[in-house]
C-alpha cells in the first residue's frame, strides 16, 4: 500500500469522525428524549439530535471543538510504523484545510496556534501489534470542554466499589455543565494511576451500548448510569434526568496499598471512528 | 416563554427576561474566549479603543471553525458555544464598563458575572452546547474579523444572525440561575 492511498483513507477517517456520531450514541439519544418528561431538556435533546442530523447531511464538523486528535493503530507485524506516523501526521494537516477542522494545537509555553493541528507530542499517536495482516486506525477526536473536568482520584485502598461511585458521582456534580451533558463517562479503577488512565481511555473507545463482559463490572456501570441521571444536572447543566446516556468501566487489579480511579469525560459528540486497510490498499470502516 | 429579540438589546427588554425563558435572536453577536477578553480588558485599562461596539450588545463565547473561500468571503462551518466559566474572571469588567446586555455560553457562569448582571441589567443565555452545525445556520454572514492573530478560535468574529437559538435563559437579571443543581 503506497503512502498518498494512506493518506486519503486517514483523511477520510478524520472526515467520518468528526462529522458522525457512532450508532450508539444516537441510538442512547433518542432514546433519552424520549424518557425525558423535563422541557428544557427535551429542547436541548432535541437541539443536538438535529445538529448531529445536520452535520451528518451537509459532512460538517458537529461540533467546532474538533479537538485534540488521537489515533489508536494496530500493526501487523511487517507495517513501517515510521511511515505510519509521518503520513499520519501529514494527513491532519491536509484533513485541518479540507474539511476544515479548528485549528486546536497550541505551544504550551507561548500560547501560539500552530495553526494545523500538528505540534510537539500531537496528535497523539499510540500503536499496538497485531496480528493480522490489516493494519487498523482508530481516530478519536477529543473536545476541550469534556477533557477539561477529567478526574483522577488515588481513594483509600479500604473504599471499594461504593467509594468509587461516591467519587464518579462526586466528579460529575463538579463537572456540572461544562462538559455537555448528557455525557458518556469512562472509568477506570485500578493498577496505578498511569494504568487507570489508560483503561479509562479504553472504556471511552468501547460502543456504550456493551456492558463490561464481567457481569459485576457491568452491574457497576448500570448502578453508576442510574446514579448520574438522579444528580438531576440534565441536558447542558439546565437541569434535567438526562445527565449521560452511558458509563462504562474497566479495570486493572491494584497495588494492595493503591486504590487509583480516573473519569474522562466524553461529550455527547462522541467521535471515533475505526478502518482497517489492507495490504492492497482496499480500506473497511466499521 | 419564547421571544424574539433585536441587536441592540435595551435594558428594559433584558430586564423582563426570567430564567427558563427561550429567545431567539437576531442582530449581531461578537465573539470572544480567553485571549480577546484579556485584550480588551487591557485595552480598556491602558486607555486604548477596542474595534468593536458593545453598548447593548451581544458577547458569544464562541470559538467558530470558519472557511475562507475562494472569493474572500468567509464561511461560518461550525460555531457552537464554549464553556463560559473560563470567562468568569473578566466578564464583570465587560458588562460594567463595554455594556454587553446579553453572554451566550455553555455551562453558566458564576458569582461575580452573576452580581454584575443583577447590577447592570444583563442576562445568560445557553446555546445547546457541541450544537455547531445548528449555530452555524443561523449565522447569515460574517460581518468581520478583528484579532485574527490570535488565533481563529480566539479572534473576534463579529457575526449577524437571524433566529439564533434555542437560546434557555439560564441566568437573569435577578441573579436566578438554571445552574443551582450543579457546582457552576
Ligand atoms: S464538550 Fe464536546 S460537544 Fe461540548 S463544545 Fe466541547 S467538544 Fe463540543
Amino acid at each position: 500500500m503506497d503512502e498518498e492511498t494512506l493518506e486519503r483513507i486517514i483523511i477520510k477517517a478524520i472526515k467520518r469522525a468528526a462529522s458522525t456520531v457512532p450508532p450508539d450514541v444516537k441510538f442512547a439519544l433518542s432514546q433519552a428524549l424520549r424518557r425525558e418528561t423535563n422541557d428544557i431538556a427535551r429542547m436541548q435533546l432535541e437541539a443536538v439530535i438535529e445538529n448531529i442530523r445536520l452535520a451528518e447531511e451537509k459532512k460538517l464538523p458537529v461540533c467546532q471543538d474538533t479537538g485534540i486528535l488521537y489515533f489508536y493503530v494496530r500493526l501487523p507485524q511487517l507495517a513501517d510504523a515510521e511511515l505510519i506516523r509521518k503520513t499520519i501526521l501529514n494527513a491532519t494537516i491536509k484533513a485541518t484545510y479540507e474539511i476544515p477542522l479548528r485549528p486546536n494545537a497550541v505551544d504550551s509555553v507561548t500560547g501560539e496556534n500552530s495553526g494545523n493541528n500538528v505540534g510537539v507530542n500531537v496528535p497523539w499517536i499510540e500503536f499496538e501489534p497485531s496480528g493480522g495482516d490489516c493494519v487498523e486506525i482508530t481516530v478519536f477526536l477529543k473536545g476541550g470542554g469534556a477533557d477539561n473536568v477529567s478526574a483522577l482520584e488515588s481513594l483509600p485502598a479500604g473504599e471499594g466499589l461504593g467509594g468509587i461511585k461516591r467519587s464518579v458521582i462526586k466528579a460529575v456534580m463538579k463537572a456540572g455543565g461544562g462538559p455537555c451533558p448528557p455525557v458518556v463517562l469512562g472509568v477506570g479503577v485500578g493498577g496505578g494511576a498511569y494504568i487507570a488512565m489508560k483503561l479509562a481511555k479504553r472504556a471511552l473507545m468501547r460502543p456504550i451500548s456493551e456492558r463490561n463482559s464481567d457481569p459485576r463490572i457491568a452491574q457497576l456501570e448500570n448502578e453508576i448510569l442510574e446514579d448520574v441521571n438522579r444528580t438531576g444536572i440534565g441536558p447542558m447543566g439546565l437541569g434535567g434526568e438526562t445527565t449521560a446516556i452511558g458509563v462504562n468501566v474497566e479495570v486493572a487489579h491494584r497495588h494492595p496499598a493503591s486504590y487509583p480511579l480516573v473519569v474522562l469525560f466524553n461529550c455527547y459528540a462522541v467521535r471515533r471512528v475505526k478502518v482497517k486497510v489492507f495490504p492492497d490498499g482496499k480500506c473497511q470502516f466499521e | 416563554m419564547s421571544r424574539v429579540l433585536k441587536t441592540p438589546l435595551v435594558e428594559e427588554d433584558v430586564r423582563s427576561l426570567h430564567v427558563g425563558d427561550v429567545v431567539f435572536l437576531s442582530g449581531v453577536v461578537v465573539t470572544a474566549r480567553d485571549a480577546a477578553h484579556r485584550r480588551m480588558i487591557e485595552h480598556i485599562q491602558s486607555g486604548k479603543p477596542i474595534p468593536v461596539n458593545l453598548r447593548g450588545g451581544v458577547i458569544y463565547h464562541c470559538g467558530p471553525i470558519i472557511r475562507r473561500l475562494d472569493d474572500g468571503r468567509m464561511e461560518v462551518i461550525s460555531a457552537g458555544p464554549t464553556t463560559s466559566s473560563r470567562m468568569d474572571i473578566f466578564e464583570p469588567f465587560i458588562i460594567s464598563r463595554l455594556g454587553a446586555r446579553m453572554i451566550i455560553g455553555k455551562g453558566g457562569m458564576g458569582g461575580s458575572t452573576i452580581d454584575a448582571m443583577k447590577r447592570y441589567g444583563a442576562v445568560y443565555a445557553a446555546f445547546p452546547g457541541g450544537a455547531g452545525v445548528l449555530a452555524a445556520s443561523k449565522i447569515k454572514r460574517v460581518v468581520g474579523v478583528e484579532w485574527m492573530e490570535l488565533g481563529m478560535p480566539e479572534a473576534l468574529w463579529i457575526l449577524e444572525v437571524e433566529s439564533f437559538g434555542p437560546l434557555v435563559i439560564a441566568i437573569d437579571s435577578s441573579g436566578k440561575s438554571l445552574y443551582a443543581r450543579g457546582s457552576r
